[in-house]
């Protein structure tokens, strides 16, 4: 197995090119196994019934809480459609599926870059940053959420709006979605589109060759990432917070049984989905 | 970088003698392995050393594969017939005449002797740089030597340029694209076939391939309708030199007249793209016009729009334009 493919530029001198496409099947098998491996463990370890919240906020609750608005629902799914387009262009020519991909991957890496900024928008200015941010507090409670997986700790305490797992892969979402799109935006100049003229030579080519390895890279790690998230949307009991990626609302039977009322402060505009 | 090397790198030999042979051969070795016909594009690749495959299988034992045979109202031609044999053979100089132009102005007497027509068809592009080992985007780099301000892209691409400005260099393929012709392809999932004009692909589809061959597969046949038998044909290659030479542009065209009047028409340009470009929009503003030559030089008019040039070849414009016209005019 090789990480990156080299070549030997007209000066002799050996330059990255991109990354080996082993790579793409370390991301894919590897999420497989994680899919696989998570199943094992979900078979022997049955998740114990949540303790009803004694906090005086929930009798306050109203049967529907409001937990994705519908910008952030639009943001979600439009990314999704976007990143879905860009990996099945991107990787299946390399799976040998031939067809005339290179427009459409551009045109799905703009629409991508639109929700992101969209998202970044919406997220700054109408919604909280706080509740998605993994502090210092959440990794101890990821520490003691897998001690607990093992066997040796309690039950972490329940989360805000998002658990810790939630908020560290939205962290690495953004980081790799970072890394397509600055790199995307580079790579646009050397084909041709209405929006850059073509200048293959704006970077040495060394510099270049490490330009397509970040965006290898982002976007086999996003190949990983979207297995693991399809798998854990799709599990039954995870099924209220997909449903609520949809219908935008979750029950206050699911919020109580998941969520601290102290922690995630239902707003009156949540309290009206 | 190319290194000229007295004998070429090993390689296993095999040299079936049926197509089940060799098409189980090419199952079995599948990208370590070439498929060897005349040899005429290989052995250049062999000998620079640029293309080292681990298995060549040698296809000249495979008769199934040769000769020229009439089926229904076309024919059907073996992608191991020699060059010579289609631009000699008797039906193919009555009803196809386009054919056999085409193949009898490929390089020289000698080549045509020893090059098939899969081999013409499927050869790989002539880029220099690509050819001469650069790590270009064909070669599996990320970038193309043949498009800067100062490369040598005088015979490059003006049409479908993606990334890689190759161009395809055949000349029997617009020929057979005109004629409607149907490659047939074997491979791991048996027998298909392919139209001639699906079967040359673009960089847009895959930067490293020009046809739709994968690498267990082999062209067997070629079958040509009778739809375009006894048309007015028209082919024309400009090249540097008149023998041993590649096109600059070729033209490929048929057309069945009423009197005076267009019925209908195929042309075909190759040199100018990484595949052969078919002038749809030539094709469509031909038919039912009377071939003046005003509609002659509207065609060439329109077959250029779109054209981008690269620093070198902006002769290739008015070369094209004027080959339609040609084309046009001299079957009315």
């Amino acid at each position: 197995m090789s990480f990156f493919q080299w070549a030997q530029n007209p000066w002799g001198q050996e330059i990255l090119v991109r990354i080996s496409w082993d790579l793409f099947w370390l991301a894919l098998f590897g999420g497989i196994a994680f899919v696989i491996g998570h199943l094992v463990w979900r078979s022997k370890h049955k998740e114990a019934p949540a303790a009803e919240s004694s906090s005086p906020k929930a009798a306050a609750l109203p049967e529907r809480i409001l937990r994705h608005p519908l910008g952030a629902r639009f943001f979600h799914w439009s990314m999704s459609a976007a990143v879905f387009v860009l990996l099945v262009t991107g990787f299946f020519p390399v799976l040998g599926i031939q067809f005339d991909w290179v427009t459409i991957h551009w045109i799905a890496g703009l629409v991508l870059i639109g929700t992101v900024v969209y998202h970044i928008v919406h997220a700054t200015f109408w919604q909280r940053l706080g509740n998605i941010w993994a502090g210092p507090s959440g990794m101890k409670e990821l520490r003691q959420g897998l001690m607990n997986a093992l066997g040796s700790a309690p039950p972490p305490p329940k989360p805000g709006k998002y658990p810790v797992e939630q908020q560290l892969f939205h962290h690495l979402v953004a980081l790799a979605s970072f890394g397509v799109i600055l790199t995307g935006l580079l790579m646009m100049v050397r084909v041709e589109n209405p929006l850059f003229a073509r200048n293959p030579y704006l970077l040495q080519d060394s510099t270049w060759g490490w330009v397509y390895v970040l965006h290898g890279l982002s976007a086999v790690g996003l190949v990983t990432m979207v297995i693991a998230h399809v798998y854990f949307a799709v599990l039954p009991e995870k099924r209220w917070m997909t449903m609520s990626m949809i219908a935008g609302w979750i029950s206050k039977k699911d919020f109580l049984a998941h969520h601290d009322p102290d922690r995630w402060v239902v707003t009156e505009e949540a309290k009206n989905p | 970088m190319a290194v000229i090397h007295d004998t070429i790198a090993a390689f296993e030999l095999f040299q079936p003698a049926s197509l089940e042979d060799a098409l189980a051969l090419r199952r079995k070795y599948g990208k370590v392995s070439w498929a060897f016909a005349g040899g005429l594009d290989s052995l250049d690749w062999f000998k620079d050393r640029i293309k080292r495959p681990e298995v060549v299988i040698d296809l000249s034992g495979v008769a199934e594969m040769k000769g020229i045979r009439e089926s229904g109202e076309g024919v059907e031609i073996g992608a191991l017939t020699t060059l010579t044999e289609i631009a000699s053979n008797e039906t193919i100089r009555s009803k196809y005449s386009l054919l056999s132009e085409a193949a009898s102005q490929v390089a020289t007497p000698q080549i045509r002797n020893q090059s098939t027509l899969g081999g013409n068809l499927s050869q790989d592009t002539r880029c220099w740089y690509y050819r001469g080992g650069w790590a270009c985007y064909r070669a599996g780099g990320n970038i193309c030597y043949a498009d800067t301000p100062t490369s040598v892209n005088r015979e490059h691409a003006i049409f479908e340029a993606n990334r890689c400005v190759a161009v395809n260099p055949s000349d029997t393929a617009p020929a057979l694209i005109v004629l409607d012709a149907q490659f047939v392809i074997h491979g791991p999932g048996g027998e298909r076939e392919v139209s001639a004009e699906d079967y040359f692909i673009t960089p847009a589809t895959d930067i490293r391939r020009m046809t739709v061959l994968g690498p267990s597969d082999l062209l067997t046949a070629v079958r040509i309708p009778g739809t375009w038998s006894g048309a007015r044909f028209y082919f024309e290659k400009v090249r540097d030199r008149q023998a041993w030479d590649f096109a600059l542009v070729n033209v490929a065209s048929a057309m069945k007249l009423s009197g005076n009047t267009i019925e209908d028409a195929r042309i075909v340009v190759n040199a100018v793209g990484p595949r052969p470009l078919r002038l749809r929009d030539v094709e469509r503003q031909l038919k039912g016009q009377t071939a003046t030559e005003d509609v002659a030089e509207a065609a060439g008019e329109l077959a250029i729009l779109g054209a981008r040039p690269l620093q070198h070849n902006a002769y290739k414009i008015p070369l094209m334009r004027n080959l339609v016209r040609r084309a046009i005019r001299t079957e009315a």
